[in-house]
């Protein structure tokens, strides 16, 4: 049960983009197109996973033996640093059209803020190895979820009647805030 | 030297060298074989992915260059210099193309057309007053004004005159061809930049109505045509040159009253005059 709700939590309750505002920098940028912004979901979430089953067992089985805590940073950085070299690989032995339709954010998601700041929660909120990956999956999931969402809005947003100073980047950004907004209705839901 | 420096170093050495080696695996298992040539010719190729070569982009041109053997002078952004670079490299020969340029084959601007005894308000867009009333001209077959070609313009191209008609700005225009897609009313096509004499006109009314609707269409009296031995034929009351058998010297340029056939300087920049 508990492992459900941490799910949900990060799915969704505490939303990494919408509720804590990470991983921004994506989520603007590869949120024009449904399918690529799915796939980037997908990227992302792998990353995530991953991140959070190796970043614990290094913290706990390495870092906390030797007392080497303050290595955490740069040792989760290396981590996250060959996944994402990993998926980027992977893409492009298997779908070029995605791998150019990503472009450079495939190689930025080493330095979105949202996966180093998962890990560093498991950390901080001294998660056990499952609940670990459950908080990966849904911080993933909900990732995935508020990308796509934002894509599906940008594309009808391409048939509206936008006025002249809002195109391109302000109207973005507003439906980001709306979006939060929006999200902000399921804070305090579940607490953990 | 202090013990907790030895082992961290240890650490992350022992870590780096864990995942460097997983990705060296990776590396092996998953290397994408890719033509060296491909990625030459993608950077020889302006990179607008526009799209008029009819492929998907400039990289997907590229690798139907290398792959498919697909002619090296489709480009028509980068025109002659692209395709003999990119002949360079593959070492084959290429024949030279002539750049294409669009031409507006209408003249009938605000101050030549006659106007709809009503005005026009809504979207400033020839696609939508075509749909709508067919704009505030009362011919059906020229320039609505509207601008969409040069809306459509990737490279700024093309602009508005002040009496309504959009003129080409040859030293920018690549030859995409993305304004005759733009154009509901197919005004504009494309022809080689060294073809200088075109119908200005594309009314195909009779020639009563033609002449009601507008100052200088072509209303079809065939007079250019008769002496041309097969290079202007009047079809459906309109002049249409037949660029294969067209001799210039044969057309009575100044007999046209309207000057719906009319010849360009072969070095000039703009669209008219």
């Amino acid at each position: 049960m508990e492992l459900i709700l941490i799910f949900f939590s990060a799915a969704i309750v505490n939303n990494f983009v919408l509720a804590y505002f990470l991983g921004i920098c994506p989520f603007i940028g590869v949120s024009n197109k449904i399918t690529s912004a799915f796939s980037m979901g997908l990227a992302t979430t792998f990353v995530m996973t991953i991140t959070a089953i190796v970043t614990w067992l290094i913290y706990h089985l390495i870092l906390v033996p030797f007392h080497l805590e303050f290595l955490e940073y740069v040792s989760f950085i290396l981590v996250i640093a060959s996944l994402v070299q990993f998926v980027e690989m992977f893409i492009k032995k298997v779908s070029q059209p995605l791998y150019r339709a990503l472009g450079i954010f495939l190689p930025l998601i080493t330095t979105n803020c949202a996966i180093l700041g998962l890990a560093l929660f498991i950390v901080l909120r001294e998660y056990t190895f499952l609940q670990g990956i459950f908080f990966g999956v849904g911080a993933g999931a909900g990732f995935t979820l508020a990308i796509t969402i934002m894509a599906g809005i940008r594309e009808e947003l391409d048939l509206a009647d936008v006025p002249k100073a809002f195109q391109g980047a302000p109207i973005t950004l507003i439906v980001a805030g709306i979006l939060a907004l929006a999200f902000m209705g399921f804070s305090g839901l579940i607490s953990v | 030297m202090d013990l907790t420096l030895i082992i961290a170093i240890a650490t992350m050495g022992g870590l780096g060298f864990l995942f460097a080696g997983g990705l060296a695996i990776a590396d092996k298992k998953l290397r994408v074989e890719e033509n060296p040539l491909i990625g030459k010719i993608n950077d020889l190729l302006p990179g607008a992915n526009c799209g008029a070569c009819g492929k998907a982009g400039c990289y997907d041109y590229a690798v139907n260059i290398v792959e498919n053997n697909a002619p090296v002078n489709g480009c028509p952004v980068g025109g002659n210099e692209t395709a003999v670079l990119i002949a360079e490299i593959l070492g084959v020969e290429t024949n030279a193309s002539v750049k294409m340029i669009p031409r507006i084959l209408c003249r009938g601007g605000n101050s030549e057309a006659v106007k709809k005894m009503a005005e026009y308000f809504g979207p400033l867009s020839c696609s939508a007053m075509d749909i709508v009333s067919g704009g505030d001209k009362l011919c059906y077959y020229g320039c609505l004004g509207g601008g969409d070609c040069v809306n459509a313009c990737p490279f700024n191209a093309m602009l508005m005159n002040s009496d309504g008609i959009p003129e080409v700005i040859e030293e920018l225009c690549t030859g995409c061809g993305m304004c005759v897609k733009a154009c509901p009313r197919n005004v504009i096509e494309m022809h080689p930049q060294d073809r200088n004499v075109f119908v200005y006109c594309k009314n195909q009314d009779d020639p009563k109505r033609s002449k009601d609707v507008c100052t200088v269409s072509c209303m079809g009296c065939g007079i250019c045509a008769r002496k041309s031995e097969g290079g202007v034929e009047i079809v459906n009351n309109l002049a249409v040159i037949n660029y294969d058998k067209f001799v210039e010297s044969n057309i009575p340029f100044d007999k046209c009253k309207t000057k719906a056939i009319d010849r360009i300087d072969k070095i000039s920049t703009g669209q008219n005059n």
